[in-house]
């Protein structure tokens, strides 16, 4: 017993050396995300004395920025199983050597959620009180409460397929079946489960009629399934141009098949929901107004929105075309694709729900400096820690790290 | 096995200015903790959830509470937990065509409840709504000058405690909840401030203390009950909670009180010929944001 963890520690403790290596633009890239890491933290520290008033939040819009951003990136983190059914249930081997990359991602942004959702609370110091069995559980009455289960239930998962599969490629072992397939399987229900929960979170509030449509789940994993893998697609030209792990061109190619079919249902969902809204100009049709064209002379989210229709539609027209089977217009479209679907779901979904208030009131969230500043601090992080993840994780497959050797 | 290179010290030594300069950098950026004033005590931070204390540890939890007062506004307070009547449930009836908009209520119910002054919290907005019209959005919550003004009638609209409460659906801590005399309260040392409740609410009746409470010593009511109007802390969601520290001692909401024209009626719904179940059976009433379901204790009338 003892040597198996004393092995499994040797094994970490190499892996973890590997991050001290690296050239310059290594360093730099960590330097620059630590230092934003930081002034996320500075900032953060400010927000937790002062209170959330150092926000722009207020009674009437009381989500911002960080619940925006936390509903983005669950949507990231779900889109891991958009590799892992290829090649886990049909066994299609294309994405076979990119699958750990994508659950690697899952891990990191899951680490970033959680991080949002602890800065957008008033007491942080009470996070025990949501911990089941410890504290007081609204289970299964609160979504929030299923919110909670399954992100911590999806990073454990995900955290033992990725750290049992690189431990046995670093042992040159034949991973057991049976000690990882049934967490895969799980892990598909599971990332489904993780991105339908946050949108149930919106979905089941009566009082908000904007978020109250059936259609939300289905949004938010046509989104989600465009901008994760979409985001691989940009980290996989990275790792390749910089690591001596093997990524072939089919791989990507693979990606932007999914890219594009999810660019297209994301497009087709957000068009029913518009429809839906506008032609039946009913009283909750005031929601939709404020955030497309503005409502009584307040037009805050106007600009916001317009920006991310104009990408996603730049996004879906060089998704459909062959020229995206190059690599550039299709990383330009991915990136693309990602930031239109950051504002759309997060400033265009999470935010006009508030505006008109219940009572008909209009008061609009202007996002401060300080919250900002948390947000970079947070991406920053995640960013460092994906970086991290990968250093740690590619020197296994490639071989360069084995037991035997030093 | 070391690499003793030239090569291997320098590159060590660029690793230790970096690690160095990291932690500098981390001290640097934690520094505004330093002016932290409203740090839980560990008696605060382990404290039970409410439904979980026992008679002793209440007790404790309101003497910590009376010596915090004492501390910070100079009056011990007569701080006690007033508990549901049995076979009380309250309900609250609001007479639309007399409310003339004056604001007492709003005013009245900041005096009685500690609310924070600057920013002020106030848990009743008063909508003016042009006659002819049922829709909030072209009512006025800004509305200014003398009134009742020609061409509006007004409406004012506090927590209405839900039968069927979003709120307390929605809080994954059980930190709100209904009491079995109908009324909803939170317990503001169990709330983390999530604020989903606040998204959760139909009439905007919640509040969140977005920085520490604002409250000067001459305005504090020394009257006061654990579950409703005793000094809140920073990051926790309030509400109306039909000031239950008077009405379970037999008075009346102190909105209720205050109000001119005899708007406000409030009462036992359970008991058939108290005024607020005859308003209900004998005036035309209506609830508002019917379609939402939430079964509201708070109605609207009028006489005709």
């Amino acid at each position: 017993m003892t040597k198996i963890i004393t092995d499994y520690l040797v094994f970490v403790r190499r892996c973890s050396l590997r991050t001290l290596e690296g050239d310059w633009r290594y360093f730099l890239w960590m330097t620059v995300l630590t230092a934003g890491a930081l002034l996320g933290l500075n900032a953060y520290c400010k927000q937790f004395v002062a209170g959330l008033a150092t926000t722009g939040m207020s009674d009437a819009v009381s989500w911002g920025l960080y619940i925006a951003n936390f509903t983005f990136l669950v949507g990231m983190a779900a889109a891991a199983v958009m590799l892992v059914i290829p090649v886990y249930i049909y066994h299609d081997e294309t994405l076979h050597d990119v699958v750990i990359l994508g659950e690697l991602l899952a891990i990191a942004v899951i680490v970033m959620c959680l991080l949002f959702v602890t800065v957008d609370l008033g007491r942080p110091d009470r996070f025990w009180h949501i911990i089941p069995f410890v504290g007081k559980f609204n289970w299964p009455i609160s979504m929030l409460s299923w919110d909670v289960v399954v992100l911590n239930g999806y990073l454990a998962i995900n955290a033992h397929i990725c750290g049992y599969l690189v431990y046995m490629v670093y042992q040159g072992r034949k991973p057991s079946p049976a000690l990882y397939m049934p967490f895969v399987f799980l892990s598909i229900f599971w990332a489904i489960s993780i991105h339908t929960v946050t949108a149930f979170l919106y979905v089941g509030l009566g009082g908000r009629p904007f978020w109250n449509s059936a259609i939300v789940a289905p949004r938010f994993l046509a989104s989600a399934f465009t901008a994760g893998p979409g985001f691989l697609i940009l980290t996989l030209q990275l790792v390749r141009k910089f690591t001596a792990y093997k990524i072939s061109d089919k791989a990507i190619m693979m990606l932007r098949n999914i890219v594009q079919v999810s660019m297209v249902i994301n497009v087709f969902l957000l068009f029913c929901e518009l429809f839906k809204e506008f032609y039946t100009d009913s009283a909750h049709v005031a929601s939709a107004k404020y955030l497309f064209f503005g409502l009584h002379g307040h037009y805050g989210l106007v600009p916001w929105i317009w920006t991310a229709m104009a990408l996603d539609a730049a996004a879906l027209v060089l998704l459909l075309l062959p020229v995206s089977r190059n690599l550039k217009p299709l990383s330009l479209a991915c990136g693309l694709a990602i930031v239109g679907i950051w504002i759309e779901k997060g400033m265009g979904m999470v935010i006009p729900a508030f505006i008109p208030t219940p009572l008909g009131a209009i008061v609009e969230y202007f996002p401060t400096a300080n919250e900002w500043l948390v947000c970079l601090g947070i991406w920053s992080f995640g960013l460092l820690l994906y970086t991290l993840f990968l250093k740690m994780t590619i020197p296994v497959l490639t071989g360069a790290i084995r037991p035997t050797a030093d | 096995m070391e690499d003793q290179s030239e090569e291997g010290i320098s590159r060590r030594a660029f690793l230790g200015v970096m690690a160095v300069s990291a932690a500098g950098a981390t001290a640097a950026a934690l520094a505004p903790l330093k002016d932290i004033v409203d740090l839980p005590t560990l008696e605060e931070f382990l404290q039970k959830h409410y439904k979980e204390l026992t008679p002793a540890d209440k007790e404790a939890i309101l003497e910590r509470i009376r010596k915090e007062v004492k501390a910070k506004y100079g009056v011990t307070p007569n701080l006690t937990d007033p508990q549901p009547l049995p076979g009380v449930e309250f309900g609250y009836a609001l007479n639309i065509g007399r409310c003339v908009g004056c604001r007492k209520c709003v005013y009245a119910c900041v005096k009685e409840n500690n609310q924070s002054r600057d920013p002020q919290i106030q848990y009743i907005r008063v909508l003016q709504m042009r006659k002819g019209s049922i829709d909030v959005e072209t009512s006025s919550q800004q509305y200014e000058g003398e009134v009742p003004k020609d061409g509006f009638y007004y409406m004012p609209v506090q927590c209405h405690q839900c039968r069927k409460a979003p709120c307390v659906k929605a809080c994954p801590v059980k930190a709100t909840w209904q009491e079995p005399d109908g009324v909803i309260v939170v317990d503001y040392n169990w709330c983390i401030g999530c604020r989903y409740c606040m998204a959760a609410c139909p009439y905007d009746a919640r509040r969140f203390n977005f920085t520490l409470p604002n409250l000067p010593k001459e305005d504090l009511n020394p009257d006061m009950g654990y579950l409703s109007n005793r000094p809140r802390p920073k990051g926790v969601v309030e509400k109306c909670h039909f000031c239950l520290h008077r009405t379970r001692n037999g008075r009346y909401p102190a909105c209720v009180e205050v109000c001119p024209t005899g708007a406000r009626k409030f009462g036992n719904l359970l008991d058939p010929e108290s005024e607020i179940s005859l308003i209900l059976k004998n005036k035309r009433v209506y609830v508002l944001k019917e379609e939402v379901g939430t079964l509201p204790r708070f109605y609207y009338y009028f006489d005709l």
